[in-house]
Formats: structure tokens, sequence, C-alpha cells
């Protein structure tokens, strides 16, 4: 917190701007209004928007790792089903309700499992995603389900644990299974559920990243800073 | 799990690994032992056995047998949509694209596999029967994809039944798991095609406690036991959900017992 504080990127103002705009939105209840609330209870942690988190080392690391993902995954369909887009059919309802459960669940067994070495939770920001069109919130949907796949895919080496790279497996294909149904309901009965740009036509694999490449490609959602220094690589 | 197995089969291909279990064994809080029998080894399990799977060295064996044994089900995938697309008035326009997509993968995947293990084009390939079951998918659209739905959904828990035994090969449990989540895509797809044509929403892209046909496909995926944490303890969700958020693995044994009709040799 106080690296944080004493972080030149960060000036006074903007600390101040952003913790006052905080302050109104608890205030007004209007957090899932705009995009950016408080995910979970974080009672006995400090919450204030600079803190910087690392996810750890070894299982422990890679276990943060995925909590994380799966935080940002849960609230980001909570406020899905919380405000419905547009025009939003019965199935995807359905689906997406689901799809959020499945989200929680994750996030709600990570925490569990990680007990004392759990980071805390994440603060994430949606501001670039309008929660009102059905085209951003499956686009959203999708890259956040495909980045899941990938991420569980580039980590399932570094677990030494065989308890838990059988969980990550466990969980993997359930993402999988999200990814492809997003991209049905995004382009329906086409090649598109397991495209080209996914799966390599060539190999039929599809797609690993490492963490770090995860988290780079995560962090404009995630208002939190994470830093995955100390993972396995 | 058979530990006197796996002690025998590490010893096999890791001279030491009696050595290496005592050692760790030792390390494990078990003094004393002197020389140290299987039978101790298994008394020293499972800190000491875990312990020895993250040093054992020379996994490679055991690689290829998974990687053998994933072929056998790569080659009855390829096969079975390779015939499907082929088929003449079998698979309607609307979801030719789709099917044709999984069979593209699942030849790149027999290719993969082939050259993995050193293989010429369809040395290893049984032969295979699809008219099991009283099922005929190659003249019935509705039972071609029922089995397409259940060899996905199966080819997930044989995946994910192996991650364990490539623990220690990084670079193959990688390729083997970038194949499980493409077999995952897959069954959702396909599940949702089953619904659709069964006009029947309980039967979503995920798997919902142990439901499904055939059962043996579907067998413990109802399991809410996770890395030893029950996780209805955790949630407020149901149990249905709880059980739709993780696939479960199924063993090799298993799956070839499921798969054995299918195969004429």
């Amino acid at each position: 917190m106080k690296d944080a504080l004493k972080n030149s990127e960060f000036s006074e103002n903007q600390m101040l701007t952003q913790v006052g705009r905080r302050f109104f939105l608890r205030s007004a209840g209007l957090t899932a209004v705009t995009g950016a609330f408080i995910l979970g209870a974080c009672q006995d942690h400090d919450m204030e928007p600079d803190a910087t988190v690392d996810l750890g080392s070894g299982d422990i690391g890679i276990l943060n790792y995925a909590y994380a993902l799966e935080q940002l995954e849960a609230a980001f369909y909570t406020q899905v089903i919380d405000m419905p887009y547009q025009g939003m059919t019965d199935m995807e309802k359905r689906f997406l309700t689901d799809i959020r459960d499945h989200e929680i669940i994750h996030r709600e067994f990570f925490k569990a499992a990680l007990g004392s070495a759990a980071i805390q939770g994440l603060e994430v920001n949606f501001s670039s995603v309008n929660f009102m069109d059905r085209a951003s919130v499956l686009g959203t949907a999708r890259v956040l389900e495909d980045t899941g796949v990938a991420a569980y895919n580039g980590a399932g080496k570094y677990i030494e644990d065989v308890q838990y790279l059988l969980v990550a497996g466990k969980i993997v294909s359930v993402e999988a299974r999200h990814a492809a149904i997003i991209r049905n309901l995004l382009q329906p009965m086409t090649r598109y559920f397991a495209g080209d740009d996914i799966v390599d036509p060539m190999t039929g694999l599809d797609v690993a990243k490492e963490p770090a490449m995860i988290l780079a490609d995560a962090q404009p959602l995630i208002e939190t800073r994470i830093t995955a220094n100390n993972l396995p690589k | 799990m058979n530990l006197f197995k796996i002690i025998d089969d590490l010893q096999q291909i890791d001279g030491e690994a009696i050595d290496r279990l005592e050692h760790a064994s030792r390390r494990s809080f078990i003094s004393n032992l002197g020389s140290l029998s299987k039978k101790a080894a298994l008394a020293a399990a499972p800190v000491a056995v875990a312990s020895m799977f993250n040093k054992a060295t020379a996994q490679s064996a055991m690689a290829v047998e998974v990687l053998q044994f994933a072929l056998t089900l790569e080659y009855l995938e390829a096969e079975f949509y390779t015939m499907g697309v082929n088929k003449a008035g079998l698979i309607p326009a609307e979801t030719m694209d789709v099917f044709d997509q999984i069979r593209k993968h699942e030849v790149a995947h027999v290719k993969l596999l082939e050259n993995a293990l050193g293989l010429t084009p369809n040395q290893n390939k049984p032969n295979f029967n699809f008219n099991v079951m009283g099922l005929d998918p190659f003249n019935n659209y509705a039972d071609f994809v029922f089995l397409a739905h259940a060899f996905e959904d199966l080819g997930v828990r044989a995946y994910k039944g192996q991650a364990g035994n490539l623990i220690n090969d990084d670079a193959i449990l990688q390729v083997a798991l970038q194949i499980h989540s493409v077999e995952a895509r897959h069954a959702a797809e396909v599940r949702h095609i089953l619904s659709m044509m069964r006009n029947n929403p309980n039967i979503e892209p995920w798997i919902t406690l142990a439901q499904g046909e055939p059962a043996p496909v579907y067998a413990g995926e109802d399991n809410t036991t996770h890395a030893g944490l029950d996780v209805m303890t955790v949630t407020s969700k149901s149990k249905e959900a709880v059980t739709e958020a993780f696939d479960e693995p199924l063993s090799k044994q298993a799956v070839l017992d499921i798969a054995k009709p299918f195969i004429v040799m």
C-alpha cells in the first residue's frame, strides 16, 4: 500500500478523484450501473484502488492466478444477468445464468482451497463494456472465455500437485464449453464455435498462453494491479 | 489407483525409483525404515509417492502410453466424422459446417499424434464398426448426432484422466490440454445440436449431475468433491450447478471399455 502511494505514476489528484468517485458510488448504491464495483466481501482488506496484489509463487501462485480470472468472469456475468441486454432470448438468459453460476462456483472453490493464501477480492473495471448491447456483452464474454481456456492450457505445466492439475483440467473444459456456446450465440451453427481463429486448423490445437501474456490482456478489465513476478516460469 | 503397479512401473523406467522413494519417505518424517520394501513404501504414501512423482525423471514411457491411448480415440472420432460428412444426404446443410469443422480437427489430431509417435498414416488404426447398440449413424442423422455427443464427452473425460500421467512431461501435457479443450468445444456444440434436435432444453452444453446416455459415459459426473474439498460446503449454488462447473475424468480402462464395442480390430 505504501509502495502504491509512493508510485509516481499516480498523482495525488488522480488518487483523490478515484477515492472520491468510489465513495460517491458506494453511497449512492449505483456501483453496478457504472461498471466499476467491488467484488466479494472484503471486510478486513484494504481496498485502495491502487493497491498492488502479488499472486505468489508455486502452486499457490497458479491457483491465485486462476482465482483472479474466475473473479473477473464471475463479476462480469453477475452484471450481465443483473442488467440483461436488450432482446436477450430465453435461451441466452438460461445459458448466461448457468455460466454466471459456474464462474461463481469456480471463484468460491479457489477462495476456499487457497484459504489464508488467497489474494483479496479484486476490483474490476467494465467501463469498456456496454451491458445494454448484445454484441458488446457477448463479444466480451467470448474474449473472457477464450482467455480462460488459453490461461489454463498454458498454466497446467506449472502445477506440481497432481490434484490441482486435475482440478485445472476439470475447470478448463467447462470454460471451453462456455466459449463454444458463446461463440455459437454470436455465429449460430457455423465453424465459429471452434473457429480457425482459435483452433489451429493444421494441428487442431487450442490456444495456450503464458500467465504474463494473459494478465497483460486482462489487466484493462481489472482495476486492482496484479503482479505475477513470482509465478513459475 | 494401484500403488504397487505404479511403483513397479516407475522402477521400470527409473531404476532408482525405490531409492528415491526411500529418500523421499525419510524426508517425510518416516525414519529408520531400514531397507524400504514396497509395502513400507505404501505406508509412506501419499506424501512420499507424491514427492517421488515430482522427482522421477524418465517419464517418457508413460507419455508414450498416453499418446497411444489418445490416438486410438482420435482414430475413432476421425473415422466417424469422415464417414458422416462424406455420406450423401446424412447431415443437413444447417449443421454441415459444424461437423466438417470437427472432422477437420480430429483428422489433425490423428496426424499430430502419429507424428509424435513416429507412425506412418493409419499405421495403428483399428477397424471400427459404428453400428452398435441398435444405432445406424450413417443412415440416421439422429443416431449420428447422438453418437457424436457421446464421443466428444468421452474424449474430454479421457484426456482429463491422463493429465496426471503427464505431470512431468511439460510439453506433452500442454499439447494434451490443447487437444482436451478442443474436444470440450466440440462437445458443447454437439450437445447444443442434440438439444435442439430433440427440442429438449435440459440437454445443455455442460453436463448436469450424471445425466446423459449412454450412462457409462456420464458415470461419476455428479461428483462435487475436488482436491479434497466438497464444493457444496462453500457455495449456496445448487448441486446441478456445482456438477456442471466441473467436468470429471475417466480412467483409461473405463474409456476403453466404452470404446470396445466400436473396435473390431
